[in-house]
Protein backbone atom coordinates (compact mmCIF):
# COMPACT_ATOMS: atom_id res chain seq x y z
CA UNK A 1 0.00 0.00 0.00
CA UNK A 2 3.01 2.49 0.76
CA UNK A 3 5.74 0.60 -0.96
CA UNK A 4 6.19 3.39 -3.70
CA UNK A 5 6.58 6.23 -0.87
CA UNK A 6 8.80 4.03 0.95
CA UNK A 7 11.09 3.00 -1.79
CA UNK A 8 11.25 6.80 -2.98
CA UNK A 9 11.76 8.11 1.09
CA UNK A 10 13.74 5.32 2.80
CA UNK A 11 17.13 6.95 1.88
CA UNK A 12 15.91 9.95 3.45
CA UNK A 13 15.97 8.30 7.15
CA UNK A 14 12.35 7.85 6.74
CA UNK A 15 10.43 4.74 7.21
CA UNK A 16 7.07 3.10 6.72
CA UNK A 17 6.02 1.11 10.16
CA UNK A 18 2.44 -0.45 8.74
CA UNK A 19 0.12 -1.65 11.53
CA UNK A 20 -2.93 -4.01 10.47
CA UNK A 21 -5.64 -3.42 13.21
CA UNK A 22 -6.54 -7.06 12.14
CA UNK A 23 -6.35 -10.83 12.96
CA UNK A 24 -3.49 -12.41 11.24
CA UNK A 25 -5.19 -14.95 9.23
CA UNK A 26 -7.39 -11.77 7.82
CA UNK A 27 -3.98 -9.66 6.89
CA UNK A 28 -2.10 -12.41 5.77
CA UNK A 29 -2.77 -13.27 2.32
CA UNK A 30 -2.61 -9.06 1.85
CA UNK A 31 0.83 -8.43 3.11
CA UNK A 32 2.03 -11.46 1.22
CA UNK A 33 0.60 -9.85 -1.79
CA UNK A 34 2.10 -7.24 -1.83
CA UNK A 35 5.26 -7.94 0.17
CA UNK A 36 6.40 -4.91 1.08
CA UNK A 37 10.07 -4.26 1.86
CA UNK A 38 8.63 -1.93 5.18
CA UNK A 39 7.84 -3.78 8.69
CA UNK A 40 4.28 -5.23 8.47
CA UNK A 41 2.97 -5.44 12.09
CA UNK A 42 -0.11 -7.07 13.03
CA UNK A 43 -2.42 -5.61 15.77
CA UNK A 44 -4.91 -8.46 16.38
CA UNK A 45 -5.96 -6.45 19.81
CA UNK A 46 -6.23 -3.46 19.07
CA UNK A 47 -3.48 -1.95 21.35
CA UNK A 48 -2.40 0.90 19.39
CA UNK A 49 -6.29 1.81 18.61
CA UNK A 50 -6.02 2.13 22.65
CA UNK A 51 -2.54 3.65 23.04
CA UNK A 52 -3.23 6.66 20.41
CA UNK A 53 -6.92 6.55 20.57
CA UNK A 54 -7.21 5.76 16.75
CA UNK A 55 -10.49 5.19 15.37
CA UNK A 56 -10.67 4.05 11.70
CA UNK A 57 -8.08 2.80 9.39
CA UNK A 58 -6.11 4.60 7.27
CA UNK A 59 -5.03 7.00 10.43
CA UNK A 60 -1.09 7.80 10.32
CA UNK A 61 0.81 9.55 12.93
CA UNK A 62 4.09 11.24 12.08
CA UNK A 63 6.72 10.52 14.51
CA UNK A 64 10.35 12.51 14.54
CA UNK A 65 13.66 10.85 14.98
CA UNK A 66 13.18 11.75 18.51
CA UNK A 67 10.31 9.75 18.87
CA UNK A 68 8.38 12.38 19.06
CA UNK A 69 4.90 13.32 17.81
CA UNK A 70 5.12 15.81 15.24
CA UNK A 71 1.57 14.85 13.26
CA UNK A 72 -0.99 13.08 15.32
CA UNK A 73 -3.18 10.50 14.36
CA UNK A 74 -5.09 11.76 11.20
CA UNK A 75 -6.47 10.13 8.04
CA UNK A 76 -4.17 8.97 5.51
CA UNK A 77 -5.08 10.21 2.58
CA UNK A 78 -8.66 9.17 2.24
CA UNK A 79 -11.94 11.05 1.81
CA UNK A 80 -15.40 10.59 1.63
CA UNK A 81 -15.92 10.13 -1.74
CA UNK A 82 -17.15 6.63 -1.67
CA UNK A 83 -20.35 8.14 0.38
CA UNK A 84 -21.32 9.18 -3.36
CA UNK A 85 -21.37 5.71 -4.81
CA UNK A 86 -24.13 4.35 -6.95
CA UNK A 87 -24.70 1.17 -4.24
CA UNK A 88 -25.84 -0.91 -6.78
CA UNK A 89 -23.25 -0.34 -9.59
CA UNK A 90 -20.42 0.84 -7.00
CA UNK A 91 -20.05 3.67 -9.30
CA UNK A 92 -18.15 7.28 -8.29
CA UNK A 93 -18.92 10.49 -9.98
CA UNK A 94 -15.91 11.30 -11.75
CA UNK A 95 -15.97 15.01 -9.78
CA UNK A 96 -15.78 13.38 -6.94
CA UNK A 97 -13.11 10.94 -7.68
CA UNK A 98 -10.92 13.83 -9.26
CA UNK A 99 -11.36 15.64 -5.41
CA UNK A 100 -10.37 11.88 -4.04
CA UNK A 101 -6.79 11.93 -6.02
CA UNK A 102 -6.21 15.19 -5.48
CA UNK A 103 -6.78 15.31 -1.37
CA UNK A 104 -4.65 11.74 -1.71
CA UNK A 105 -2.33 13.45 -3.60
CA UNK A 106 -1.41 16.17 -1.38
CA UNK A 107 -1.62 14.05 1.51
CA UNK A 108 1.46 11.81 0.37
CA UNK A 109 3.06 15.04 -0.92
CA UNK A 110 2.94 16.47 2.47
CA UNK A 111 4.50 12.97 3.65
CA UNK A 112 7.43 13.40 1.01
CA UNK A 113 8.12 17.18 2.07
CA UNK A 114 8.71 16.01 5.65
CA UNK A 115 10.38 12.76 4.84
CA UNK A 116 13.00 15.21 2.76
CA UNK A 117 13.34 18.38 4.53
CA UNK A 118 12.40 17.76 8.69
CA UNK A 119 11.80 19.57 10.41
CA UNK A 120 11.79 22.69 8.21
CA UNK A 121 8.80 21.34 6.62
CA UNK A 122 5.31 23.24 6.53
CA UNK A 123 3.96 20.11 7.50
CA UNK A 124 5.44 19.26 10.46
CA UNK A 125 3.75 21.06 13.56
CA UNK A 126 5.09 22.80 16.23
CA UNK A 127 4.02 22.09 20.49
CA UNK A 128 1.54 24.36 20.52
CA UNK A 129 -0.36 23.16 17.04
CA UNK A 130 0.54 19.13 17.73
CA UNK A 131 -1.14 19.53 21.47
CA UNK A 132 -3.99 21.65 19.54
CA UNK A 133 -4.94 18.99 17.24
CA UNK A 134 -4.61 15.73 19.53
CA UNK A 135 -7.69 13.94 20.32
CA UNK A 136 -7.59 12.40 24.01
CA UNK A 137 -9.76 9.93 25.24
CA UNK A 138 -12.90 10.13 27.45
CA UNK A 139 -13.32 7.39 30.41
CA UNK A 140 -15.90 5.63 28.03
CA UNK A 141 -13.22 5.45 25.68
CA UNK A 142 -10.70 3.80 28.11
CA UNK A 143 -13.85 1.31 29.27
CA UNK A 144 -14.66 0.61 25.57
CA UNK A 145 -10.89 -0.85 24.54
CA UNK A 146 -10.82 -3.17 28.12
CA UNK A 147 -14.46 -4.55 26.70
CA UNK A 148 -13.34 -4.55 22.91
CA UNK A 149 -10.09 -6.28 24.55
CA UNK A 150 -12.12 -8.56 26.83
CA UNK A 151 -14.28 -9.59 23.27
CA UNK A 152 -11.78 -10.29 21.01
CA UNK A 153 -10.34 -12.62 23.83
CA UNK A 154 -13.53 -14.58 24.63
CA UNK A 155 -14.02 -14.90 20.80
CA UNK A 156 -10.56 -16.74 20.64
CA UNK A 157 -11.84 -18.64 23.28
CA UNK A 158 -14.39 -19.64 21.73
CA UNK A 159 -17.31 -18.06 23.71
CA UNK A 160 -19.19 -16.15 21.05
CA UNK A 161 -22.10 -15.09 22.61
CA UNK A 162 -20.25 -13.64 25.36
CA UNK A 163 -17.93 -12.38 23.25
CA UNK A 164 -20.12 -10.39 20.94
CA UNK A 165 -21.89 -8.68 24.00
CA UNK A 166 -18.89 -7.41 25.30
CA UNK A 167 -18.32 -5.62 22.09
CA UNK A 168 -21.65 -4.42 21.65
CA UNK A 169 -21.18 -2.76 24.81
CA UNK A 170 -17.70 -1.31 23.43
CA UNK A 171 -19.11 -0.04 20.09
CA UNK A 172 -22.32 1.68 22.37
CA UNK A 173 -19.23 3.33 24.79
CA UNK A 174 -17.35 4.52 21.97
CA UNK A 175 -19.69 4.87 18.69
CA UNK A 176 -17.05 7.11 16.63
CA UNK A 177 -14.64 3.57 16.84
CA UNK A 178 -15.30 2.45 13.23
CA UNK A 179 -11.77 0.12 13.84
CA UNK A 180 -13.80 -1.65 16.55
CA UNK A 181 -17.49 -1.84 14.77
CA UNK A 182 -15.79 -2.73 11.28
CA UNK A 183 -13.85 -5.82 13.37
CA UNK A 184 -16.61 -6.71 15.01
CA UNK A 185 -19.57 -6.68 12.02
CA UNK A 186 -20.21 -9.93 9.85
CA UNK A 187 -17.82 -9.69 6.58
CA UNK A 188 -19.32 -10.49 3.33
CA UNK A 189 -17.61 -13.18 0.62
CA UNK A 190 -14.47 -10.22 -0.04
CA UNK A 191 -13.95 -9.89 3.82
CA UNK A 192 -15.44 -6.14 4.19
CA UNK A 193 -18.04 -5.33 6.45
CA UNK A 194 -19.58 -3.15 3.90
CA UNK A 195 -23.38 -4.39 3.93
CA UNK A 196 -26.80 -2.98 4.64
CA UNK A 197 -25.68 -2.28 8.04
CA UNK A 198 -22.50 -0.51 7.37
CA UNK A 199 -24.43 1.99 4.95
CA UNK A 200 -26.83 2.30 7.45
CA UNK A 201 -24.65 3.30 9.72
CA UNK A 202 -22.35 5.87 7.57
CA UNK A 203 -25.93 7.51 6.19
CA UNK A 204 -26.44 7.82 10.32
CA UNK A 205 -23.44 10.05 10.28
CA UNK A 206 -25.26 13.00 8.37
CA UNK A 207 -23.00 15.97 7.83
CA UNK A 208 -20.31 14.25 10.12
CA UNK A 209 -17.18 12.50 8.16
CA UNK A 210 -16.18 8.89 8.05
CA UNK A 211 -13.01 10.12 7.54
CA UNK A 212 -12.43 13.58 9.05
CA UNK A 213 -10.22 15.49 6.71
CA UNK A 214 -6.51 15.59 7.57
CA UNK A 215 -6.17 19.42 7.10
CA UNK A 216 -2.60 19.21 5.28
CA UNK A 217 -1.50 22.54 3.62
CA UNK A 218 -2.49 23.08 0.58
CA UNK A 219 0.49 23.63 -2.26
CA UNK A 220 -0.76 27.39 -2.75
CA UNK A 221 -0.23 28.15 0.51
CA UNK A 222 2.92 26.40 0.67
CA UNK A 223 4.30 28.04 -2.30
CA UNK A 224 3.04 31.70 -0.09
CA UNK A 225 4.92 30.42 2.85
CA UNK A 226 8.26 30.44 0.91
CA UNK A 227 8.47 34.36 1.14
CA UNK A 228 6.24 35.27 3.69
CA UNK A 229 5.71 33.51 7.07
CA UNK A 230 2.92 30.82 7.09
CA UNK A 231 -0.47 33.06 8.35
CA UNK A 232 -2.46 29.93 8.88
CA UNK A 233 -2.45 25.83 8.87
CA UNK B 1 -7.38 -20.33 36.44
CA UNK B 2 -7.55 -16.77 35.79
CA UNK B 3 -6.38 -15.14 32.51
CA UNK B 4 -5.20 -11.26 33.50
CA UNK B 5 -4.94 -8.97 30.18
CA UNK B 6 -3.24 -5.75 30.46
CA UNK B 7 -1.37 -3.43 27.88
CA UNK B 8 0.70 -6.54 25.80
CA UNK B 9 0.55 -8.57 28.81
CA UNK B 10 -1.13 -11.64 28.94
CA UNK B 11 -0.62 -14.13 32.32
CA UNK B 12 -2.66 -17.20 33.63
CA UNK B 13 -2.86 -17.50 37.31
CA UNK B 14 -4.10 -20.82 38.82
CA UNK B 15 -3.37 -19.20 42.68
CA UNK B 16 -5.33 -16.37 41.94
CA UNK B 17 -8.92 -15.86 43.45
CA UNK B 18 -11.91 -14.17 41.83
CA UNK B 19 -15.59 -13.66 43.08
CA UNK B 20 -17.74 -10.85 41.28
CA UNK B 21 -15.77 -7.92 40.99
CA UNK B 22 -13.11 -8.90 42.92
CA UNK B 23 -9.93 -10.43 41.80
CA UNK B 24 -7.02 -11.28 44.53
CA UNK B 25 -3.36 -11.76 43.74
CA UNK B 26 -0.73 -11.79 45.54
CA UNK B 27 2.72 -9.63 44.70
CA UNK B 28 4.59 -11.66 42.95
CA UNK B 29 1.84 -12.31 40.34
CA UNK B 30 1.00 -8.55 40.45
CA UNK B 31 4.10 -7.69 39.61
CA UNK B 32 4.36 -10.25 36.62
CA UNK B 33 0.73 -9.34 35.35
CA UNK B 34 0.99 -5.59 35.17
CA UNK B 35 4.53 -4.72 35.74
CA UNK B 36 3.62 -2.65 38.70
CA UNK B 37 5.06 -3.94 42.25
CA UNK B 38 3.09 -3.91 45.72
CA UNK B 39 5.15 -2.22 48.47
CA UNK B 40 4.60 -1.16 51.67
CA UNK B 41 4.06 2.50 50.54
CA UNK B 42 1.58 1.26 47.38
CA UNK B 43 1.60 0.21 44.02
CA UNK B 44 4.59 1.08 42.19
CA UNK B 45 5.99 1.56 38.94
CA UNK B 46 9.44 3.57 38.19
CA UNK B 47 9.27 6.40 40.57
CA UNK B 48 5.63 6.64 40.72
CA UNK B 49 3.52 5.04 43.71
CA UNK B 50 -0.02 4.68 43.95
CA UNK B 51 -1.12 4.44 47.66
CA UNK B 52 -3.27 1.68 49.28
CA UNK B 53 -6.53 3.67 50.41
CA UNK B 54 -7.05 3.99 54.23
CA UNK B 55 -9.85 1.15 54.16
CA UNK B 56 -11.40 -1.20 56.54
CA UNK B 57 -9.46 -4.23 57.27
CA UNK B 58 -9.60 -6.73 54.31
CA UNK B 59 -10.96 -4.47 52.34
CA UNK B 60 -7.62 -4.17 49.66
CA UNK B 61 -5.28 -6.12 51.45
CA UNK B 62 -6.36 -9.57 52.98
CA UNK B 63 -3.42 -12.29 54.00
CA UNK B 64 -1.21 -11.59 51.50
CA UNK B 65 -3.02 -10.93 49.00
CA UNK B 66 -4.10 -7.74 47.13
CA UNK B 67 -8.08 -6.80 46.19
CA UNK B 68 -6.04 -5.76 42.36
CA UNK B 69 -9.27 -4.67 40.92
CA UNK B 70 -10.55 -2.06 43.40
CA UNK B 71 -7.34 -0.62 43.74
CA UNK B 72 -7.25 -0.50 40.12
CA UNK B 73 -11.02 1.14 39.64
CA UNK B 74 -10.34 3.62 42.32
CA UNK B 75 -7.16 5.22 40.55
CA UNK B 76 -10.09 5.85 37.87
CA UNK B 77 -9.30 2.76 35.47
CA UNK B 78 -11.49 0.26 34.18
CA UNK B 79 -11.72 -2.99 34.79
CA UNK B 80 -13.58 -5.82 33.10
CA UNK B 81 -14.05 -9.00 33.28
CA UNK B 82 -16.57 -12.29 31.57
CA UNK B 83 -20.07 -13.98 33.49
CA UNK B 84 -17.61 -16.23 34.99
CA UNK B 85 -15.02 -13.57 36.50
CA UNK B 86 -11.98 -16.17 34.68
CA UNK B 87 -10.81 -13.24 32.41
CA UNK B 88 -10.05 -10.00 33.17
CA UNK B 89 -8.75 -7.06 31.62
CA UNK B 90 -6.93 -3.97 33.55
CA UNK B 91 -7.49 -1.49 30.77
CA UNK B 92 -5.63 1.98 31.09
CA UNK B 93 -7.34 4.84 31.99
CA UNK B 94 -8.74 7.77 29.89
CA UNK B 95 -6.44 10.27 32.24
CA UNK B 96 -3.17 8.10 31.85
CA UNK B 97 -3.74 7.89 28.23
CA UNK B 98 -3.56 11.61 28.06
CA UNK B 99 -1.35 12.52 30.24
CA UNK B 100 0.81 10.16 28.27
CA UNK B 101 0.06 11.70 24.37
CA UNK B 102 0.20 15.33 25.85
CA UNK B 103 3.80 14.92 26.32
CA UNK B 104 4.11 14.06 22.44
CA UNK B 105 6.34 11.70 23.42
CA UNK B 106 5.06 8.70 20.91
CA UNK B 107 3.78 6.02 23.14
CA UNK B 108 6.06 3.04 22.82
CA UNK B 109 4.74 -0.79 21.71
CA UNK B 110 5.80 -3.87 20.55
CA UNK B 111 3.76 -5.90 18.21
CA UNK B 112 4.91 -8.94 15.85
CA UNK B 113 4.88 -9.38 11.98
CA UNK B 114 3.88 -12.34 10.29
CA UNK B 115 6.59 -14.45 11.50
CA UNK B 116 5.95 -13.27 14.91
CA UNK B 117 9.50 -11.46 15.24
CA UNK B 118 8.57 -8.18 17.84
CA UNK B 119 9.08 -4.66 16.34
CA UNK B 120 9.03 -1.82 19.03
CA UNK B 121 8.39 1.53 17.96
CA UNK B 122 11.54 2.85 20.22
CA UNK B 123 14.03 0.70 18.34
CA UNK B 124 12.81 3.17 14.79
CA UNK B 125 14.62 6.50 16.77
CA UNK B 126 16.96 8.08 14.60
CA UNK B 127 14.37 7.20 11.56
CA UNK B 128 11.46 9.45 11.19
CA UNK B 129 8.73 6.85 11.28
CA UNK B 130 5.39 6.68 9.31
CA UNK B 131 3.14 4.94 11.66
CA UNK B 132 0.24 4.28 9.77
CA UNK B 133 -2.81 1.61 10.40
CA UNK B 134 -4.81 -0.29 7.55
CA UNK B 135 -6.88 -3.45 7.95
CA UNK B 136 -8.64 -6.21 5.71
CA UNK B 137 -12.34 -5.07 6.51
Amino acid sequence: MWQSLFDELKDHGFTVLAVAMDQPEAARPWIEAAAPAYPCLIDGEHHLADLYNLVNVPQAVWIDEQGRIVRPPETAGSTDGFRAMDRKTFAIPDVVIAERNRIKTLYFDAVRDWAQRGTASVHVLDEGRAAAKLKLPQATIAEAHARFRLGLHLLRQGQADEAQAQMAQAIRLHPDSWTMWRQAAAKNERGLAAGPEFWARVDALGARPYYEPADIAGSAEKTLSATSPPTRT
Amino acid sequence: MITLLHEERQTRWPEAAARGDELWLDGQAIEQATGWTWKPEGLCRDDVCVPLPRAPEGEFVRDDRLNLAALWRRSGQPVVHDAASRTWVLGTGAAQRSAALATLQAPDFALPDLDGRLHQLSSYRGKKVFLATWASW
